[in-house]
């Protein structure tokens, strides 16, 4: 009965413990939450990530951030820097779960499960992210979008430990994140969506869309992206984006919404992600969680 | 394989010898016999089971027993001193805080959670710190109203 469980404090004996056939836990709020719904058995080894000092916290570089794998959402939701630069980032941490959620799941926990209605992949793939992952063989950086395999399925091989997202500046811009969601917390989004613009004067242009439970994986929408570079980024221009972002989706029917209703959806939370990330621009203040803000912006 | 850990659970120390798959919930009632927090839905969603460790909620039947070794973990049986109830405690009681009672020691422990990180909270923010706990007795009036009382309380005897 039972299997084999270590819990080191150097980022070196976990990946020995990987190379070993280990697998990793960090809070657990998915590997093992979905053990208690019956989704998977808890794995036979574990090595346990949370007493790692070197794989958690925010370091502010020279181009950008670099946040550890072990970093909660608790801690991305109330960092100064993300909430002033990477605004959408804290929008999707704020929102995750409850607050037990948020203090003990992890951003690494979060990647690697790779729901495609995963809070922080949109706001992460609109700013770039690129994921360092480790093995006892060396590291690798993967850009996150090459990071997701499909629903539940990353391209992490399982000697691999991601050990920090790496984010670069993108100077000027205004983010957002919105979901569907039908209760304000302890909620999964329905649907979700990201927006990343940068303006000069009244005229977008820059623009990063992407969306979240409307496909396999979370995904940049180009098509959209395109349509609302060279707009005004006003109301027709973001009612554009959502409509072409919902025809680019391709969602499922599930317990929580039908694939009609998701597609409908899309284009309502495109265009208030949208409205959300050109008002950040402008200067305006959208309070965080921008989900809460703009519920019901036109 | 079974390890030897040590729990601190309320200031005291607990020996215990745990398999990996253990969940800290079953270990606080089974082996502890602190059956103050509840097993509700057994996957994180109903908070009848939270504990504090290291100060900070966590749904203690989806967490790992082991990885709770050595931390500071703080259930409902934590709360008083000695035979005198904590604010949050009597504030729950003189507002009606408490109906069947399942859900309240889970809501206790998140709402001194709550009071720690943010002693004065406004109405919106007590319900979002207590959004991971289901009450389906009292409809929450009650339950805000007393971790309101109980904030002023603590306020005071500062």
């Amino acid at each position: 009965m039972g299997g084999r469980f270590t819990s080191p404090t150097a980022l070196a004996d976990a990946l020995a413990a990987t190379a070993a056939g280990h697998r990793p836990v960090a809070g657990g709020t998915d590997l093992v939450v979905g053990t208690r719904q019956g989704k998977w058995s808890l794995p036979e080894d574990l090595v346990a990530l949370d007493r790692i000092e070197e794989l958690r916290g925010i370091e502010e570089t020279s181009g950008g951030l670099r946040i550890g794998a072990t970093t909660s959402h608790a801690d991305l939701a109330g960092h100064p820097a993300i909430r002033k630069r990477w605004t959408a980032i804290a929008d999707a941490a704020s929102i995750v779960g409850s607050p037990a959620t948020r203090h003990i799941g992890t951003l690494g926990g979060n990647l690697a499960n790779a729901s495609p209605a995963a809070e922080t992949s949109g706001p992460l793939l609109c700013f770039d992210a690129q994921v360092e992952v480790r093995s006892t063989a060396g590291s690798r950086r993967i850009a996150l979008a090459d990071l997701f395999n499909g629903p539940g399925r990353t391209t992490v091989r399982s000697d691999e430990l991601i050990v920090a997202v790496e984010l670069s500046e993108l100077a000027g811009v205004g983010s957002s994140y919105v979901r569907l969601e039908f209760r304000r917390q302890m909620e999964i989004a329905v649907v979700g969506a990201t927006a990343v613009v940068s303006l000069d004067g009244a005229i977008v242009i820059d623009a990063r869309i992407a969306i979240t439970a409307l496909a396999p994986t979370v995904r940049r929408v180009a098509v959209a992206e395109f349509a609302l570079v060279g707009t005004d980024g006003g109301p027709d221009a973001a009612a554009e984006a959502g409509r072409l972002a919902a025809e680019a989706a391709t969602p499922i029917s599930d317990v929580r919404a039908s694939l009609e209703y998701r597609r409908a959806m899309a284009a309502v939370v495109v265009r208030r992600a949208v409205t959300g990330a050109i008002a950040r621009a402008r200067g305006e203040t959208i309070p965080i969680p921008a989900s809460a803000s703009l519920f019901g912006a036109r | 394989m079974r390890y030897l850990v040590t729990l601190q659970v309320n200031r005291t120390s607990y020996p215990v010898e745990l398999e990996v798959g253990r969940t800290l919930l079953s270990v606080l009632r089974g082996e502890l016999g602190l059956t103050g927090s509840k097993e509700g839905c057994d996957d994180s969603e109903c908070g009848a089971c939270m504990v504090l460790i290291d100060g900070r909620p966590v749904n203690s039947c989806s967490y790992l027993a082991l990885q709770a070794a050595g931390r500071q973990i703080t259930t409902v049986e934590g709360l008083a001193s000695g035979t005198k109830l904590h604010p949050l405690q009597q504030a729950f009681l003189e507002h009606g805080a408490v109906q069947c009672g399942f859900c309240t020691p889970g809501m206790l422990i998140s709402a001194t959670a709550l009071l720690a990180a943010n002693p004065d909270p406004t109405e919106d923010e007590i319900r979002a710190g207590l959004s991971g706990n289901l009450c389906r007795c009292t409809g929450y009036v009650g339950i805000v109203a007393a971790v309101r009382s109980a904030a002023a309380e603590l306020a005071n005897a500062d």
